[in-house]
């Protein structure tokens, strides 16, 4: 039966750490021409030149052949083609789908109607697996274990899907502590609070971003978007709390890392990026690794 | 009235031959249960009842649909909104059968997503989710994962 990587749940702890052995293993080696003849349908029904770019790296490492959409306007899309129908075209091509789209579910659909593995690259607001694996990735490497860290998320917690299942998938390991930094218009959902309550994981919650930063191993940053906010003015008066400045990494652990998805606007300043617990370029990179192993694990060939 | 003269005029009320009794609707959900059954566009005889008094309920209503017996996915989706109807199944003026209706785990069809941006409301989907919560009702969402709970359910 064909396995999908269609939301970051879909996969056990056992299958997390496997994924995270095998991207260490391509980050020693990473040319290794496991897709020879094989067809990797790159779909990418909105622009997100950062993720199709990094797919499309891991697979050319990996040996494989590339087709796509890279330019939705241009797609069967806009000339008023189902999702469906694209999806079985598609399958019947290649041996595999990356996908991205802006409606949430779309990945979901499109498993269920492909003969050939899907691989979730983000649909809509809802999920984004291949993320919070290099995320995962990023936070081993640098730790040494998933075990008994004390994880800070910064900045818009209600919409940012990638603290979210970043946050799902760390409870799967041993004795995490969570401290949420956000305005109280962005806060973690309480569905997430009830499920780490459940779980007697411990959590807290902070509305200024100040030295509370020193506890941290991890520091993960997201953006505050301006069209999250319904009233402008509120959005004028948080925009520059939730910055990172590295004055303020001064008191921090010295194993702590500063992790971003990607794109920054303004939430870390630029003098954060020569201070050596800045990570997000080295956690992009990650990102590349961490695709060949899940691609490679999809596709039953490691 | 004395309790003889009540007696009648219940057995007035129900008196239909054979059909379909539900009982234990919620007074306000009467005429979602008339519309999700599509009783409005149908030919046989119904009788009604709304805003009586029900211990249990506060206030109930009660639909009898003669000659009309539903298909169980029928049932599920009374369940929806009306998770404690009871149905009495109605062969020549006698209860011949009781059915409670109980929401099943997974509902397919009927609801529609509550999410705008959901797949299922931008192409022809049938919906699929599953129950996390009975009182208030709230389905999780096949594909974007959402709960649709209690008064967002809207039928598919
Ligand atoms: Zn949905």
């Amino acid at each position: 039966m064909k396995r999908d990587l269609i939301s970051i749940t879909d996969y056990s702890k056992e299958e997390y750490l496997k994924i995270m052995q095998l991207a260490g293993e391509f980050e020693k080696n990473p040319n290794q021409e496991l897709l020879q003849g094989k067809v990797v349908a790159s779909l990418f029904f909105e622009p997100s030149t950062r993720t199709r770019l990094s797919f499309e790296t891991a697979i050319s490492r990996l040996g494989g052949r590339i087709i796509g959409i890279a330019d939705p306007g241009s797609s069967s899309t806009s000339k008023g083609e189902t999702l469906h129908d694209t999806i079985k075209m598609v399958s019947n091509y290649a041996d595999l789908i990356v996908m991205r789209h802006p409606l949430e579910g779309a990945a979901r659909y499109a498993a269920e109607v492909s003969s050939v593995p899907v691989i979730n690259a983000g649909d809509g607001a809802n999920q984004h697996p291949t993320q919070t694996l290099l995320d995962m990735y990023s936070i081993l490497k640098t730790q040494g274990s998933l075990d008994n860290l004390n994880i800070f998320m910064v900045g818009d917690l209600k919409y940012g899907r990638t603290v979210h299942s970043l946050l799902m998938a760390m409870t799967e390991f041993e004795n995490p502590i969570f401290n949420f930094i956000a305005p109280p218009e962005l806060q973690m959902p309480d569905e997430y609070k009830m499920f780490l309550r459940d779980k007697n994981i411990r959590y807290f919650e902070h509305r200024e971003f100040t030295d509370i930063i020193s506890e941290a191993d991890i520091i993960y940053m997201t953006r505050v978007q301006k069209e999250r906010f319904s009233d402008p003015m509120e959005y004028e008066q948080v925009k520059n709390v939730y910055i990172l400045r590295n004055s303020m990494l001064a008191k921090t652990k010295p194993n702590v890392k500063v992790l971003h998805p990607l794109p920054r606007v303004n939430e870390i300043h630029t003098d954060v990026d020569k201070n050596t617990k800045a990570y997000y370029f080295d956690q992009a990179r990650n990102g590349v690794f961490t695709r060949e192993a899940i691609i490679s694990h999809i596709m039953n060939l490691k | 009235m004395n309790d003889n003269m009540k007696k009648k005029l219940k057995l007035k009320v129900s008196a239909i031959k054979d059909g379909t009794v539900i009982d234990h609707i919620p007074a306000q959900y009467l005429f979602k249960v008339i519309a999700i059954l599509g009783l409005n566009n149908i030919e046989n005889q119904i009788t009604f009842g709304t805003n009586l008094e029900s211990g249990k309920l506060g206030s109930k209503a009660i639909i009898k649909v003669s000659d009309k017996f539903f298909e169980d996915d029928e049932i599920n989706k009374i369940a929806l909104v009306a998770p404690h109807a009871k149905l009495n199944i109605i062969r020549d003026y006698e209860v011949v059968e009781k059915k409670v209706v109980e929401i099943p785990q997974e509902i397919i069809g009927i609801v529609k997503c509550f999410n705008p941006k959901c797949i299922t409301n931008n192409e022809v989907i049938t919906t699929r989710f599953r129950v996390v919560n009975t009182t208030p009702i709230a389905l999780r969402c096949n594909y974007c994962e959402k709960h649709t709970v209690g008064e967002q359910m809207r039928m598919q």
